[in-house]
């Protein structure tokens, strides 16, 4: 390595005293079949599984050296090959996002890229061939190090492989983007690089590396390295040749940076940079100049380190990866209380849905009641059709479809049905007196320590709690349509809650694979009443007179998953309606109901858009029934106002104390409205636009939370 | 029904490479079911014609069942190694002949008719499981005098064979050892031994035991090439003063791992396996716990007798040697010379080394390789003595017989 980078890597070493340091191990070992003597160097931070292993840049200096010793052992001919493998089931899962978030000048930003380069080039350039043997999860530049070496092999047994850089709002940046698509062709690299990552960073496994040309070999996990060494020693002595695909950098190139940048446009709309940087790299790449891809890497790197997304994205990634799993307010886990049978409420759909979510995480009893046997069967038979269609496509065997579905009935005595439950959630009529009833009702059977659940949407969890004996029972339980999908849940502290049927709440939740959010008994709660506020805002720009098409437009650069007509027709314009009559009441100067879109529900039409032309087109009937106002807003202006109508809901919301910290706004809205990773979910973004700071006078985030540090 | 017994044979057979037991040691941080998983593997790989959905049975020895040893072993590695759910498994034990009891429990079936072919193997790791780990001996045999205190430890009973056969000194075992390593490290140098063992990668975190990172085995490390006589003779006794019986004359403490492939002979022939030695007689016998170096003589005159023949019908000898004296006093007793060729051609467990449940396979894997290249040879047997006084004999007839070339 030159002295430069070598310097530059001290420096960033100071910058980042708490890297977990991974060591660089040369162990000599004679290969089989008198192959010769071979160095293999193992990357292991010292810990086991649990803490896979990462590169800062201590850790890039000790491979550096490990690459000194070889290099020597390489040119005075004491070795004839060099292997680089991982700790038991991890290889390297790439540099670590703690030291990345810590770089605060483009130069640092800079050393990293150069280090991770140079370090790496070394191995391609021994004097003797290189091997990566990926014996297990392997990722960013995990991945690189070995796409550096000369052969790779891949355990069928690896769970995890990707370059999720795109994901988090970088390139690949070691060599990455340069090498994959000279290794295996522009096609596989872009959806490696680009379609998985933006794919919610979608792994590969074993095979599917070995398929898609990125290892020569394929071994199973049992005596994967001992078979790697045995085929190294047989291509050092020539018995086995890899032969690789010719790549075509023609036509096919070009249409694979063509299909990269559709896929990105779809999923980011262009409203964060890294894809598009990765593709640049990529489409550069194909005249097979590796170091004028390795600048252009590092250029791309610093650039995107010291920008906003990546920031964003390492905060999203640590909302959903740490914060998820450590709920901010959850009251001591010991208190909860355990769930060995459950009640559901209801049994229409939603109810339905309930029904099955928690039979198949809990594997508990579950009971369904509705004020009539036919909906009851209903309920039941919907669960049972569903398990039927897990056994179908093989996700659960026949003797786990039995026991599931003995596991659930429905009956229409409450008494019969609740007596010995200890979790009883209602997913009945979204109104606050048949709610209340319910409740009363359940409490007259169920035993005195069961908690009682409200998937309610809108009402408030307290005045629901408040007629029965033991109000400190009751908990919100709110979940998002697709429940089996969406992770978020929405835990609803009533003012009357206690401890322990919190906690029990929140433990519910972990076993049911979810999200836990706490919120406190407030309108609406978390993401409903920003989506409504949002929402609100769009629908009064156009009722104020701004064309449909420009609202739409106007929002695109927050890269939602759907425009908000599209949401509003998914939810249906008559809850959406109904949410924001109840958000009207009770803020009536911020939350407005629109007469369009009363007029619309009113004509009994279930969306605004029709779909003949395969494209969505403003409905002609819908058109007529709008009547706008005169302000044409630009798509400029209209941003402006959802942005600051946004900003300032949730700045009162953190007033109110709904929830504990702007960080869970961001994670309801990630996990619960599909708000997108590369901008933190919304207030990273309001803060790096200068809206917090217009609406409410500060920024919601800490400078260095989601952001450069200063 | 009316039955014929079937012919039995010994297919294939690997090994690990034998390691020294203990904190510096090449399997120090692996698990003994991997060692054995990766034996098993490898025969399949090494075989494949065998469809592993016929593989009827996996019995694997161990001594020390707890552990990465417990679990029903020969269940475990089964799954672990890829075989069919449907392919059952047990766990088997005679101490140090709880491979060879593998190989005949599993033969005896296929000889009734049970089995057609099935793994038979052995591990011990006693690096992870020393001797005598978690044993609570009843202590009646102690206050009814049923055995010695000497019984329960093998080096005690090897001096106690010394005083049975006085003419065996020290210096005659020694000398025995020192052929043992000699004609190991000729064996490695002709490359007999290395065809049969399993390459196993090792990890090493402890920088005091060497370099640290994943590492290959691919030769035993037991092995002392070079020992000299003066070398020996300065040994400590560890088992009684003024004793005979040193680290240099015995086997160590190791770790190490063995499979074989035991199929019929028509199940062999029809499926295109090797047959490498075909099953004669297997007998066991019990001697006193105290001198259980003597066993082996009276399992192999058991054997023998079953199979009508005579020592002198024998042209191959595999002995482990457990304790040099327990050799040399089975020698003596059939008035074979020390140094006689047909004794471990390969050298024995005191260069090797001697991994407890899992040697007997080591033994028929050097005999079978000796039957290849020696057809004037008819018969071999593999014999080892077992802890608590008892011998283990197979005879073994080598397929490769040339009638015209001898009739041993």
């Amino acid at each position: 390595m030159s002295t430069t980078t070598a310097e530059l890597l001290k420096g960033a070493a100071e910058l980042f005293p708490d890297e977990v340091v991974t060591q660089a191990h040369v162990r000599h070992l004679d290969l089989p079949f008198g192959a010769g003597r071979f160095a293999l160097i193992t990357l292991d931070n010292g810990f086991d599984h649990t803490k896979p292993t990462t590169f800062g840049p201590q850790s890039l200096s000790n491979l550096d050296l490990a690459i000194d010793q070889v290099e020597r052992e390489a040119a005075d001919g004491g070795i004839v090959g060099v292997g680089v493998t991982g700790k038991p089931f991890i290889f390297a899962v790439g540099a670590d996002l703690k030291g990345v978030e810590l770089l605060k000048d483009h130069q640092d930003a800079l050393a990293i890229g150069r280090g991770g380069h140079e370090v790496f080039k070394r191995l391609a350039g021994l004097a003797v061939p290189t091997f990566a043997y990926y014996n297990g999860a392997a990722m960013g530049g995990g991945v690189e190090i070995g796409l550096h070496c000369r052969y790779r092999t891949v355990s069928a047994a690896l769970p995890a492989f990707s370059l999720p850089e795109v994901f988090l709002g970088l390139v690949p940046g070691w060599g990455g983007c340069t090498l994959l698509p000279n290794l295996i062709g522009a096609d596989k690299a872009v959806s490696v690089i680009i379609e998985n990552s933006l794919n919610q960073n979608k792994q590969l496994k074993g095979v599917q590396v070995y398929e898609l040309g990125i290892a020569d070999a394929l071994f199973e996990g049992a005596d994967f390295l001992e078979q790697s060494l045995l085929w190294t020693a047989s291509v050092l002595k020539g018995e086995i040749v890899v032969d690789r695909p010719v790549i075509d950098r023609g036509e096919a190139w070009d249409q694979a940076v063509a299909r990269g940048r559709f896929v990105a446009d779809s999923k980011v709309h262009g409203a964060a940079p890294a894809a598009y940087r990765a593709l640049d790299i990529i489409d550069a790449a194909r005249n097979g100049d590796l170091q004028q891809g390795y600048d252009a890497e590092d250029v791309a790197l610093a650039d995107l380190i010291m920008g906003g997304e990546l920031r964003a994205g390492i905060y999203a990634f640590n909302l959903v990866q740490k914060r998820a799993k450590r709920p901010a307010g959850a009251p001591d886990k010991s208190l909860a209380r355990p769930v060995t049978k459950v009640g559901v409420v209801g049994a229409g759909l939603m109810a339905s849905q309930l029904a099955l979510l928690f039979l198949r995480r809990l594997e508990v009893p579950v009971v369904l009641t509705d004020i009539d046997q036919e909906r009851v069967d209903k309920g039941v038979g919907y669960v049972h059709a569903e398990i039927d269609k897990l056994l179908g496509k093989g996700r659960i065997n026949q003797d786990k479809a039995n026991r599931l579905k003995a596991l659930v009935s429905g009956v229409l005595d409450k008494a019969e049905g609740f007596s010995d439950a200890d979790f009883v959630i209602e997913a009945v009529f979204e109104e606050i007196g048949v709610k209340q009833k319910v409740f009363a009702e359940v409490e007259a059977v169920a035993p005195a320590h069961a908690i009682f659940a409200t998937n309610t949407s809108s009402l408030s969890v307290s005045e629901m709690a408040s007629k029965l004996k033991h109000p400190e029972r009751v908990v919100g339980f709110h979940f998002f349509n697709p429940v089996a999908i969406l992770p978020l849940l929405e835990i609803v502290r009533g003012k009357q809650t206690d401890d322990a049927s919190l906690a029990t709440a929140f433990a519910v939740a972990k076993k049911l694979k979810k999200t836990a959010v706490l919120v406190k008994d407030a309108p609406a709660f978390v993401v409903n009443r920003i989506l409504t506020r949002f929402m609100g805002e769009v629908q009064n720009v156009i009722d104020e007179g701004t064309p449909v098409t420009v609202a739409e437009k106007a929002v695109e650069p927050l890269g939602l998953p759907m425009s908000p007509l599209v949401l509003l027709e998914l939810v249906g314009p008559a809850i959406g309606l109904h949410v924001s009559e109840t958000l009207n009441r009770s803020f009536p100067d911020r939350f407005t109901v629109s007469p369009n879109l009363a007029a619309v529900v009113k004509a009994g039409k279930r969306g605004f858009y029709v779909y003949d032309s395969g494209k969505p087109e403003l409905d002609p009937e819908v058109s007529a029934l709008l009547r706008q106002g005169d302000t044409v807003l630009t798509e400029e202006q209209v941003r402006a106002r959802v942005l600051d109508a946004v900003a300032q809901e949730i700045g009162l919301m953190l007033d109110e104390g709904v929830v504990a910290e702007a960080q869970d706004i961001d994670l309801c809205l990630i996990t619960g409205a599909g708000w997108p990773f590369h901008l933190g979910g919304i207030t990273p973004y309001l803060d790096r636009e200068g809206v917090s700071e217009r609406v409410n006078g500060k920024k919601f985030l800490s400078p260095g939370v989601a952001s450069v540090p200063a | 029904m009316p039955r014929t017994v079937r012919d039995v044979v010994f297919v294939d057979g690997v090994r690990t490479p034998f390691g020294k037991a203990g904190p510096k040691g090449i399997y120090h941080e692996t698990r003994a079911d991997d060692l054995v998983v990766k034996a098993i593997r490898e025969l399949l790989r090494r075989n494949p014609g065998l469809d592993p959905k016929k593989i009827d049975e996996v019995a694997i020895a161990a001594t020390t069942q707890i552990g990465d040893q417990g679990l029903t072993l020969g269940r475990t590695a089964g799954i672990l190694a890829g075989l069919p759910t449907s392919v059952p498994g047990y766990s088997i034990d005679r101490m140090c002949a709880g491979a060879l009891t593998a190989v005949t429990s599993v033969a005896g079936s296929v000889a009734f008719g049970a089995y057609d072919v099935a793994i038979a193997g052995g591990v011990e790791h006693m690096g992870r499981h020393p001797m005598g780990e978690g044993v609570d001996p009843n202590p009646r045999f102690v206050s009814e005098k049923l055995v010695d205190e000497s019984a329960l430890f093998m080096g005690m009973t090897a001096e106690n064979l010394h005083d049975r056969y006085p003419q065996i000194t020290k210096q005659r075992a020694d000398e025995y050892a020192v052929r043992s390593q000699e004609k190991a490290a000729k064996a490695y140098a002709n490359g007999k031994i290395q065809a049969d063992l399993v390459p196993i990668s090792v990890r090493r975190t402890n920088a005091e035991a060497g370099e640290t990172g994943w590492g290959l085995v691919t030769a035993d490390e037991p092995m002392r090439p070079g020992t000299t006589l003066e070398n020996l003779s300065g040994l400590k006794t560890p088992f009684r003063v003024h004793g005979r019986v040193t680290a240099g004359n015995a086997a160590g403490l190791n770790d190490g791992a063995t499979a074989s492939l035991i199929a019929s002979e028509d199940f062999a022939r029809e499926n295109g396996l090797p047959v490498k030695m075909r099953l004669v007689a297997y007998s066991f016998a019990g001697v006193e716990p105290e001198v259980m170096g003597y066993g082996p003589i009276p399992a192999t005159e058991k054997a023998l007798a079953q199979a009508g023949l005579s020592i002198s019908d024998i042209g191959l000898f595999e002995i482990n040697e457990a304790f040099a004296v327990q050799v040399l006093a089975f020698l003596d007793h059939y008035g074979i010379a020390d140094d006689d060729e047909r004794v471990n051609q390969y050298g024995g467990a005191i260069a090797f080394g001697h991994p407890l449940a899992s040697s007997g396979v080591r033994l028929m894997t050097q005999l079978a390789r000796q039957f290849e290249e020696q057809p004037g040879v008819r018969y071999g047997l593999t014999t080892m003595c077992v802890g608590f006084g008892m011998g283990a004999t197979v005879v073994w007839e080598n397929p490769h017989f040339e009638s015209a070339g001898g009739d041993k």
